[in-house]
């Protein structure tokens, strides 16, 4: 079978399950349940425009990997189905995103022919990522939600650059670690740290962020750039002493911080103690723990658990958003949490086998740093709103309610399998 | 790099093995985490059970549920038709703010939880059909009319009453007072709690007819010698002819303890028989009687009542709390005499603190003959298909004193009645035994009164206990009106 009929195949058990969740919803909402097929036309939509993106693959990336799509579809098929059942007024507006999203990952495969000129548009990347993360401190255009300078306004939409920025700042470290990881690479001393020379850029990044994360105050993007920024230079050098420094430098930093922002102290406490104050400051963390523990192992079923008031609020606050998972963890149990996660490892072994086949740095960097997005920005909001880690507030990639966050992975998504079908091609040349 | 990346991928494959473990370590500590309050996903999860009814003995509506289209689902929330009249029997059960009450103690029953393996088969078949579950009704021993007429009387003041029938232990009125409107609880809370009484605490969800905060809030005063008589007859020593010399005080530990004004008599009496000092509510003469006997027989006389214990009823532990000598907000049980003040013990001053329902349960153990029946105010409860799930069955808790101390002492409470401290409480054609109290809280004018009684004094229906907190008036003239206001509502409530 080709890898595109795999694909093919894929997508339509994708479909059949986005169908089957649809109808759940429908139902669970009806007093007396009653069969409408709106809620199948919704599945064949989106199914449709799926199998339109897999078109585009067929032309442009005929050998691109044929998982990565199909999961990326079930993950959205996932969110959408959730945000249906929490806010079915903002199902509609997330379709429209995802509509948009694909579209912008056609655009991508038929347009950007070789995403290898990438490389030399580096540092135009490099500085891109870092204006996008400084737009929210404008003061015309940022907006503060839930305490944190995330949002751009303009012109009617909002939307959160740095959902944006993260992919830029792989492209950039693609590029800049492939150039410098010999130089890099070579240690003194006994830990093998580089010189300063080299260490210099190391530094400048870990201000960057440190910046970033003071002018935002937002901890989960610091935390989520860092973090891709020390797993490519992992993979770029193989130097653990880097990655220990740059965690200790990023802990001192956010130490630091503990005592000038308040916000930031806040968080750590309620994450080491969420009982002391659940009325207030621990609310959302108890509420999304009491919501977790509620699903038992097979979970209370679509549209059974408990997560509307009769006001039509949610009982934790931003569930459509941050709090995804414990939506999902309550209506479809431990079991479907967990398949949840392991569809995320899924994405991520395809993704990190892209990288160790392909044969240039540029490459391998670029696919490892795009899987790794994904791999650490998934483990920071469930190990957030878990309690595993202090909770801050970021999206759950391709599930969570939010535009920005949307478009931005399948972006991602596209110049992954942009990748995966230059590997392949090579591999079929030899 | 391509170790590199192995290693990574590894890193990542641990870190989502540790999330899936964090969530499976809140599953394994759910029952622990459902029980807190502030989980809604237990309190919604029962609002689509439809909640049996509570209802009076005759049958008045105290607890129902109104339906509601919540998303699709059925929710039933729920009502108190009767507001205030038994709030504090009966509780509330809300979304916000969970339960207290008979809400709370027979959640299970209300809710069908209470189960056996037929009906855990039932419920399983009707989850998979979809029907809605429906909880076991409660019919509660309380007379609505009588429980009015106890509410009314207490009106404004901060007090309790509570009714019993001697011979079974049910309870018949159980009204404390200030109440509330437990409709309000859900979505005014602050309502219920701005609304306070003359008197401190002033909380109207307190139910001061069995509770206390931490300590029971009524001292018994002179109520209490019906136990220390009740002690002194049983010893054997002392018959209701036993004469004392009453010099208007009592001398203790070389200090006068002079009578209290309540006696309704001369300032000091001379010499007196036993009856006659229970008529008059003779201080000097129970004083004596306290040092004769000893602190620790009396305290023993008063464990067989069932002081030192809570009270048993079928309302929540927490709710309940035990009668007997406080030290602050610790129950004290001495072991030693001299721990103790035996003269103040034995007229009902020291540090003694009572609920009106252990008061109740005395003089329902003196109508009975001696014998503490268990209290109850859940008479039956009834499964939708009518089956009765329990009935209540009249249960002895122990004889507490002979047959022939409660025959002598029932003749001394008529003489209270009739001729003594206690003549307010009179009904015509009916004979009450009963004993007044006026207890001094160290505040001039701000006593707490109290009067305890049974009636017919020959064949007792009833057992009562009025109390009421900083009152000016004494116990004769505060509290035994609202005893025999209650009383005739209940004895007359056949004919």
């Amino acid at each position: 079978m080709t890898l595109r009929n795999r694909e093919l195949l894929n997508l339509f058990a994708v479909g059949a399950l986005t169908a089957i969740g649809f109808a759940a919803v429908y139902l669970a909402s009806q007093d007396v349940p009653e069969f409408d097929t709106t809620s199948l036309t919704y599945a064949a939509f989106f199914l449709a425009l799926f199998v339109a993106a897999h078109v585009v693959l067929r032309i442009t990336l005929p050998l691109a990997d044929p998982y990565l799509l199909p999961i990326g579809g079930l993950l959205t098929a996932i969110g959408l189905t959730m945000i249906y059942r929490i806010k079915p007024d903002l199902a509609f507006r997330q379709g429209v995103w995802v509509v948009i999203g694909v579209a912008f990952f056609a655009l991508t495969c038929l347009f950007l022919r070789d995403y290898r000129v990438l490389d030399r548009y580096k540092y135009v990347c490099g500085l891109g990522a870092i204006g996008l993360l400084c737009l929210p401190a404008l003061p015309v255009f940022g907006q503060e939600i839930n305490g944190a300078r995330l949002w751009v306004h303009v012109a009617g939409i909002s939307f959160q650059p740095g959902e944006f920025a993260k992919v830029l700042l792989v492209v950039f470290l693609a590029g800049y670690l492939r150039d410098n990881r010999e130089m890099l690479s070579m240690g003194h001393g006994r830990l093998g740290l580089p010189s300063a020379k080299h260490f210099g850029p190391l530094l400048l990044i870990w201000g960057g962020a440190m910046l970033v994360l003071f002018q935002t105050n937002d901890l989960g993007g610091g935390l989520l750039l860092f973090s891709i920024f020390l797993a490519m230079l992992y993979v770029a050098t193989g130097r653990w002493p880097y990655v220990a420094v740059g965690f200790t430098l990023f802990a001192a930093g956010a130490y630091a911080l503990y005592h000038v922002v308040p916000r930031v102290e806040e968080r750590v406490a309620i994450w080491l103690h969420p009982w002391s104050d659940p009325e207030d400051a621990g609310f959302q963390l108890v509420q999304s723990i009491y919501s977790i523990a509620a699903g038992g192992i097979f979970g209370t079923g679509l549209g059974e658990g408990v997560l509307v008031r009769p006001d039509g609020g949610t009982y934790i606050p931003f569930l459509e958003t941050d709090f995804i998972y414990s939506a999902i963890a309550q209506e479809l149990g431990l079991a479907g949490a967990a398949a949840l996660i392991l569809l995320y490892l899924v994405f991520v072994y395809r993704g990190l086998r892209i990288a160790m086949s392909a044969d240039d740095g540029f490459s391998k960097l670029l696919a490892a740093g795009l899987t790794a997005t994904i791999a650490i920005q998934a483990f920071i909001i469930v190990g957030g709103v878990s309690g595993l880690i202090p909770l801050t507030g970021i999206t759950l990639p391709f599930v969570s309610y939010g535009g920005s966050s949307i478009v931005a992975n399948f972006l991602l998504l596209a110049l992954l399998l942009m990748v995966s079908n230059h590997v392949n091609e090579a591999a079929d040349r030899e | 790099m391509n170790n590199q990346i192995r290693r990574l991928f590894f890193v990542f494959a641990f870190l989502f093995v540790a999330l899936i473990g964090m969530s499976s370590y809140w599953l394994w500590r759910a029952p622990d985490l459902e029980a807190r309050q502030g989980n809604p996903n237990q309190v919604v999860r029962q609002l689509t059970i439809d909640r049996g009814k509570i209802f009076t003995a005759d049958g008045v509506v105290l607890a129902t549920n109104r339906k509601r289209e919540v998303q699709g689902q059925t929710w039933y929330l729920r009502r108190y038709p009767q507001r205030g009249l038994a709030a504090h029997p009966v509780g509330y059960s809300t979304v916000e703010r969970s339960r207290t009450g008979l809400e709370e103690s027979l959640n299970d029953y209300l809710t069908g939880s209470n189960a056996d393996l037929s009906t855990l088969v039932d419920r399983a078949a009707d989850a998979l059909r979809g029907i809605t579950r429906r909880g076991n009704d409660v019919y509660t021993s309380l007379d609505t009319r009588a429980q009015r007429v106890a509410m009314q009387q207490l009106g404004g003041k901060c007090g309790a009453v509570v009714a019993l029938e001697p011979s079974t232990g049910r309870v018949l009125v159980l009204a404390s007072t200030p109440t509330y409107d437990p409709n309000l609880v859900e979505r005014n809370f602050r309502r219920v709690t701005r609304a306070t009484g003359p008197c401190e605490p002033s909380s109207p969800l307190l139910n001061r007819a069995t509770q206390g905060l931490p300590a029971p809030v009524f001292i018994p005063g002179s109520t209490f010698k019906v136990v220390t008589a009740a002690a002194a007859l049983d010893s054997g020593k002392f018959t209701p002819a036993s004469t004392f010399d009453d010099p208007g005080y009592c001398i203790e530990y070389d200090k006068r303890v002079y009578n209290y004004a309540d006696q309704s008599g001369p300032e000091s009496f001379g010499r007196v028989d036993f009856t006659t000092a229970v008529e008059h509510s003779i201080n000097s003469v129970f004083c004596e009687l306290g040092k004769q006997l000893g602190a620790l027989t009396v305290l023993d006389y008063a464990k067989k009542f069932g002081f030192y214990e809570k009270p048993p009823l079928e309302t929540p532990a927490d709710e309940r709390t035990p009668s007997g000598l406080w030290n602050g907000s610790r129950l004290f049980d001495p072991k030693d005499a001299n721990q103790v003040d035996p003269g103040r013990l034995a007229f009902g001053q020291e540090r003694l603190l009572v609920t009106p329902l252990q008061m109740a349960m005395v003089a329902g153990t003196i109508a009975n003959g001696g014998v503490l029946m268990e209290p109850h105010v859940v008479e039956r409860i009834v499964s939708q298909s009518g089956d009765v799930v329990q009935r209540t069955r009249p249960d002895e808790i122990r004889r507490v004193v002979n047959e022939s101390t409660a025959a002598a002492l029932t003749p001394m409470m008529v003489r209270v009645v009739e001729s003594g401290t206690g003549t307010a409480a009179q009904i015509a054609g009916i004979q009450v035994a009963g004993k007044t109290g006026t207890a001094e809280t160290g505040r001039a004018g701000q006593n707490d009164t109290g009067f305890i009684a049974f009636a017919p004094a020959d064949d007792p229906q009833v057992a009562i206990a009025v109390y009421l907190q900083n009152q000016s008036g004494t116990g004769g003239a505060t509290a035994a009106p609202i005893a025999k206001a209650v009383l005739e509502a209940l004895l007359r409530r056949n004919t």
